[in-house]
């Protein structure tokens, strides 16, 4: 077991199919009951990273852990704390939810007798007891999701691992997921490898993120973090509109306090700031006798991160 | 091996609740109380001119609508095991069911293990009884009870049919391993039983009378040759190997001889009673068809073991 708070480490870790490289040198730790949200558009090698970590697949050189325990060397030690949700979870259609759980506990080792009781207390968490006698046929996408958190959760992991955990739900139900996600994170102290093209809803649950292309880790951190290097400090992002730009104002807007940046381009502004200066804005223009015609303010966005990002490429 | 146990039994409940698996066991029992049928009545009818191995003509006796048991059976067997393994894992991968399951702690083959070894039970279990139920109703409507190399001829009988089922059952999971789609692995496994059923006799034949062509007053010499030469290639065929089996084990009597050119003459004179034919004992019966059970066992082995193979190497992907 690993002696620190480390729960997965990744170093120089590659796949090659053929002469194509999917994942390259891919280096990360994920510290215990963290969220980490792993981004990237379609074959940038997200998936090809959880069936590495998993033990799934063969890495080409580098390796990856989980609580100290390598995944291609002892795949079942890992899979043994780790739950997994893919993208397209299935279920035995024909059977109920209880009988789908029952089954994975009993690949899990769970004593017969322990089974009944440990699927009340699942489907309890997911919602789900009453429909437990139910054919997995008759349930919604929602609700099967659902039920794939039951089917992780019935192993007691340490690490859980969403492949696109919201794909294809509506709002209500992705907010759900993602409610339950934080509680367990919050109540169990389970980590959490997600990965998702749903920036926005990535945005409110995960501590940190990695954004890959092409199989390479681009960058990662929190995204506030990421926010700051990547728009040159400040947490705030201010957009002016205003008649007239002159010199002068600029001067006095950079003394306001917490503004890291002011950048003009012809009567439009820029301001990067560390605090809300809305109003100290509208006072100072307003002493100026300056029509403001519009003002934005934007906290780092995800979505504004990633698509920088891919732009640059 | 607590988690092949898991997905044994599983698979065992699924087979057993299944549609496909009533069908097929109601098929097979009509087929088989019907040849029963043909064979009881033929067996009352020549009853004075049997000798031994009463018990053994309900299964190789037919009529002129109905065949024997062991003809409907050699159609039977391999339906059984294609039906049982054309969608054992693409399936489960197409469902999504596939990554879940091997993303819990369990070793891959425990997955193909279990799904193989539920399939052989079925089989071994619908064999077993369409067996037990002739026995049960041929003891009681002949009278005679089965002597103890009846039984056992019986328990090989059983054995081959198994081997055979697996052979079948081997190569469809092997398709159903390599093709993503189910329609594609059950036809592609279908064609082959067509082809090596129906097919590759009349290419033999074929074959045989290109190289050797026979004329009304042919050489029996060139008899010999031609039949020799059909005959090797229809043995490319589990088919024919299965049939060989099952017809030495179960016809003691001359049941060797329709395998293996034989003399007109040979012919005239054991019709005639000047040559009288002995039963084979079990261990020669045994001898006879052991090349043919070794070949189908052999066969079963390598199918499945290159399903296995391939299954253990593939990359299971959840879309």
């Amino acid at each position: 077991m690993s002696d620190n708070n480390n729960l997965i480490i990744s170093r120089n870790l590659s796949k090659k199919y053929d002469q194509h490289l999917v994942v390259d040198d891919f280096n990360i730790t994920i510290k215990k009951g963290e969220i980490f949200g792993l981004l990237g558009p379609n074959g940038a090698g997200k998936s090809t990273i959880i069936l590495m970590t998993l033990g799934l697949t063969e890495p080409t050189s580098g390796s990856i852990s989980v609580a100290g325990f390598n995944s291609t060397r002892e795949p079942l030690k890992v899979k043994r704390i780790t739950g997994y949700l893919p993208e397209k979870v299935g279920f035995y259609e024909d059977m109920s939810a209880k009988g789908n759980l029952a089954y994975t506990a009993e690949l899990n080792n769970i004593t017969y007798g322990e089974i009944p009781r440990k699927i009340d207390e699942v489907l309890e968490i997911v919602d789900l007891s009453k429909n437990k006698n139910q054919v997995v046929k008759t349930y919604s996408k929602g609700m099967k999701q659902r039920l794939g958190i039951a089917d992780v959760l019935i192993k007691e992991p340490e690490l859980i691992i969403f492949d696109e955990p919201t794909e294809g739900l509506d709002v209500k139900v992705a907010n759900q997921i993602l409610q339950t996600i934080l509680d367990l994170n919050k109540q169990k102290n389970i980590t959490f490898l997600l990965s998702s093209h749903q920036l926005n809803l990535m945005q409110r649950v995960c501590h940190r993120v990695g954004i890959l292309s092409k199989g390479k880790l681009i960058t990662e951190g929190t995204v506030e973090s990421l926010g700051r290097n990547m728009f040159g400090g400040g947490k705030y992002r201010l957009e002016l509109g205003l008649e007239k730009v002159t010199g002068e104002i600029v001067e006095k807007l950079k003394k306001l306090d917490k503004v890291v940046n002011v950048t003009r381009t012809d009567n439009q502004l820029q301001i990067v700031c560390d605090r809300d200066i809305r109003q100290d804005i509208s006072r100072l223009i307003a002493a100026e006798g300056i029509l403001m015609t519009r003002m934005d303010m934007k906290q780092d966005a995800l979505e504004e991160i990633y698509l920088k990002y891919f732009k640059e490429e | 091996m607590r988690s092949i146990l898991t997905v044994y039994r599983k698979e065992l409940s699924d087979h057993f609740s299944s549609n496909k698996f009533l069908i097929l066991l109601a098929l097979i029992y009509i087929a088989g109380l019907s040849s029963t049928y043909v064979a009881l009545t033929n067996i009352r009818e020549a009853a004075s001119s049997l000798s031994g191995n009463v018990f053994l003509y309900l299964f190789t006796t037919g009529g002129d609508i109905l065949p024997s048991f062991i003809t409907f059976i050699s159609f039977f067997v391999p339906i059984i095991g294609i039906i049982f393994g054309f969608d054992a894992i693409n399936s489960e991968k197409n469902s999504g069911n596939l990554s879940r399951i091997l993303s819990q702690p369990i070793y891959r083959d425990s997955v193909i293990n279990g799904k193989f070894l539920a399939g052989v039970t079925t089989l071994t279990i619908i064999i077993a009884s369409i067996v037990f139920i002739i026995s049960g109703v041929g003891l009681f409507s002949i009278g005679v009870p089965p002597t103890a190399e009846e039984i056992l001829r019986l328990f090989f009988f059983i054995i081959i049919c198994v081997f055979y089922g697996g052979f079948w059952m081997g190569l469809s999971i092997l398709f159903s391993v390599i093709m993503e789609k189910t329609a594609a692995s059950i036809l592609t496994a279908i064609a082959i039983w067509i082809f090596l059923m129906f097919f590759l006799p009349i290419i033999a034949n074929a074959i045989a009378n290109a190289m050797v062509p026979l004329a009304d007053n042919a050489a029996t010499a060139d008899q010999v040759r031609n039949y020799t030469i059909e005959h090797m290639i229809s043995r490319i065929s589990p088919a024919t190997l299965f049939t060989e089996a099952v017809v030495v084990l179960l016809l003691p009597v001359g049941g060797n001889l329709m395998f293996t050119p034989v003399l007109q003459s040979d012919v005239s004179m054991i019709e005639s009673g000047q040559m009288i034919l002995n039963p084979l004992s079990i261990g020669q019966s045994l001898i006879q068809v052991w090349p043919q059970l070794v070949v189908i066992t052999a066969l079963a082995i390598i199918c499945f073991a290159l399903s296995y193979i391939i299954f253990m190497r593939q990359e299971i992907r959840s879309t």
